[in-house]
């Protein structure tokens, strides 16, 4: 257990810069979630962290000690990789007593250590069996149980859930939650699944082509995207985004569609990108006219995809609780407290003066 | 998955068949079949007639001496080139799979001499053993070590033992560096992360996993250094100094071609047929293994 430390970390591949600058601090036994789209260089940081890729510049301190020039061995973390690399010649027992054989455990001591590992995540009956006679869910438990097994600084997690099934995915999200939670172990997540993102991190940082896009915890990420890079990667269905110009002295946003919403509080700039969430607007206002392409209803809700005034570029979404018969055109509301203006340049959130 | 193709009548698939099944007669049942019925006769000196003696030949050989002697350092040679070839193509590969720069060229260098005739491979290292006119001869009798492989018998296996190994680096550098290529890197990433350093991780992970490219080869290697050699050996020794570096193929050649004792000869052959037989069930139960797995 140990604090994390990323000073001014930066990667370059020959002439492609994949992380330009990094800087995180994580307390001892925080999860940060590090999400982004592929080839946003979320695994490189992740790499980085573990050694097995060397940094440009900058500087990783665990727990104090700078480990920036150390090997992966020296570094006492353990990671969780995607496709669980489990060593096939090796049982489970002998896969979760490796490490602990390398730092000449007594032999007593690796049989309890495997034991207790191996109770914690279910894994009793399997401790004879090789990689291959395992499912992926109980490949999955072998790599973690051999990440904790031996009491790690730092755990590292490299999308360890994307080879799975999804109910199997959430079972084991849930699993990977509790035990971070109760061995209280620093942890780097990296994933790109948002739902992953949001229920498992304290904080989350945002990579977009290898700059921190937001860091900040999950509901913080939901309510007050940074930019609209991060508004549109989180939530589900993806946000909506109208150009428009601030109109009224900065409390109402003139689409470039026509209507003009009103917003809470005053803001100010000129082009602006208007982002509401699709659950963020209501049947039945008079903001917005919709004309209606595709109805998806899911059971509990509705999904209405549509143009607002018929205009090809501005087309949104808008999800409706239970069912709904579908028309050609509707009249949509949108919750102005629920609203978030970008700048259209620089994709920058803009808040409302004051706050 | 299994395509079948049916076909009308009997002609065209007989035809399709016959040029490899009149291939496969002529070149191999047939001298098979000879050399059994060989060896189970014996010819006077002259040639003039042939008597049936049943399994005599075959008595003859395994309480021959020399015959047993040339057993045992074909069995020798087999080893000695095996392992040094597989031990030296391994460290090769293990160099040329790490990311290091220009280890293209690397890579295609070490897989020329594989292309080489036995006899060329063989006369190259003339070049450098030979006492009187080879670099390195003369430079150990310059330097006060009696170097003469036409003398020395040991000296004569260590030589035979290196042509035929290095012309078999190659191959074996080929299969060891795929094998080491087809072990996923987040096993050793992981290894690297559980602690384990350079030589412990090689012992623990990856050679483990190059075992069934290591069983591989090793057949390969035994039944190249059985068989193939000849023509390196040949050409380097002729087998001798005295019977120094005769393995069981040379031994057949001069007794058969050079002695004219077809009888042992064949006996010999017939011997070294089944040697094969069994290498081969070895290798296709090992195989057939592999793919269930």
């Amino acid at each position: 257990m140990a604090t994390l430390e990323l000073q001014g970390l930066r990667k370059s591949f020959a002439a492609t810069q994949v992380l330009r600058q990094i800087d995180i601090a994580l307390a001892d036994g925080e999860m940060l979630v590090i999400v982004g789209a592929s080839g946003c260089g979320k695994s490189t940081l992740l790499r980085l962290v573990a050694g097995l890729e060397t940094p440009t510049a900058g500087r990783i301190t665990i727990g104090g000690r700078d480990v920036t020039g150390l090997d992966p061995s020296e570094r006492d973390i353990a990671m969780v990789f995607q496709n669980y690399a489990l060593y096939p010649h090796m049982s489970v027992f002998d896969n979760m007593a490796y490490g602990l054989r390398i730092r000449g455990l007594s032999r007593g001591d690796i049989t309890r250590k495997v034991e207790d590992a191996a109770a914690l995540l279910g894994l009793e009956a399997l401790l004879s069996r090789k990689p291959r006679q395992l499912s992926g869910g109980q490949r999955q438990r072998v790599a973690m149980g051999r990440a904790i097994v031996r009491d790690p600084k730092l755990f590292l997690f490299d999308e360890p859930l994307s080879n799975l099934d999804a109910k199997l995915r959430v079972q084991m999200r849930a699993e990977i939650r509790r035990l971070q939670r109760r061995l209280g172990v620093t942890s780097l997540y990296v994933t790109h699944d948002q739902v992953e993102a949001m229920t498992l991190g304290d904080r989350l940082l945002i990579l977009h082509e290898g700059t921190p896009a937001q860091l900040a915890t999950p509901m913080e990420v939901f309510e007050r995207p940074a930019d609209t890079y991060v508004a549109g990667f989180v939530g589900s269905p993806t946000m909506n985004f109208l150009p428009g110009r601030l109109a009224r002295d900065g409390t109402a946003v003139q689409l470039d569609a026509g209507p003009l919403i009103p917003l809470q509080g005053r803001r100010s700039g000129d082009a602006v990108t208007l982002g509401i969430r699709p659950e963020h607007l209501t049947l039945g206002g008079s903001d917005l006219t919709l004309t209606v392409d595709l109805v998806e209803p899911l059971g509990s809700e509705t999904l209405l995809h549509g143009r607002v005034a018929g205009r090809e570029a501005d087309a949104i979404t808008v999800k409706v609780a239970g069912a709904v018969t579908a028309t050609e055109t509707v009249t949509v509301g949108v919750q102005a407290d629920q609203a978030h203006v970008f700048d259209a340049g620089t994709g920058k959130r803009i808040d409302p003066l004051g706050q | 998955m299994d395509r079948r193709t049916i076909f009308n009548g009997r002609l065209l698939p007989v035809a399709l068949l016959l040029p490899q099944l009149l291939l496969t007669f002529f070149f191999f049942y047939w001298p098979a079949g000879q050399a059994v019925w060989s060896s189970l006769i014996t010819q006077d000196a002259f040639g003039q007639g042939s008597v049936f003696v049943g399994l005599d030949n075959f008595v003859d050989l395994f309480t021959d001496p020399l015959y047993v002697a040339s057993i045992v350092r074909t069995v020798f040679f087999c080893l000695a080139v095996s392992v040094a070839a597989m031990g030296i193509a391994l460290v090769l590969a293990v160099f040329a799979d790490r990311s290091i720069a220009g280890r293209g060229i690397y890579r295609t260098l070490l897989i020329w001499p594989y292309a080489i005739a036995p006899a060329m491979s063989a006369v190259l290292f003339l070049f450098v053993l030979n006492p009187r006119v080879g670099l390195l001869g003369r430079w150990l009798n310059d330097h006060g070590i009696a170097w003469d492989y036409t003398l020395n018998g040991t000296q004569a296996m260590l030589m035979v033992i290196s042509a035929s190994a290095w012309k078999q680096v190659s191959y074996n550098f080929i299969f060891f560096l795929a094998g080491l290529q087809s072990i996923p890197r987040a096993v050793t990433e992981a290894a690297r992360m559980d602690g384990a350093k350079g030589w412990h991780r090689f012992r623990t992970i990856t050679f483990p996993l190059l075992a069934p490219t290591t069983f591989f080869l090793l057949v390969v290697n035994v039944v190249y250094a059985a068989f193939d050699t000849f023509g390196t050996i040949f050409a380097l020794t002729q087998g001798g100094p005295g019977q120094d570096t005769e393995t069981l193929v040379l031994k057949v050649f001069r007794d058969g071609v050079i002695n004219q004792d077809i009888g042992s000869s064949s006996a010999q052959s017939v011997v070294l047929m089944f040697g094969v037989i069994a290498i081969t069930a070895v290798q296709f139960r090992f195989m057939g293994r592999k793919t269930v797995s």
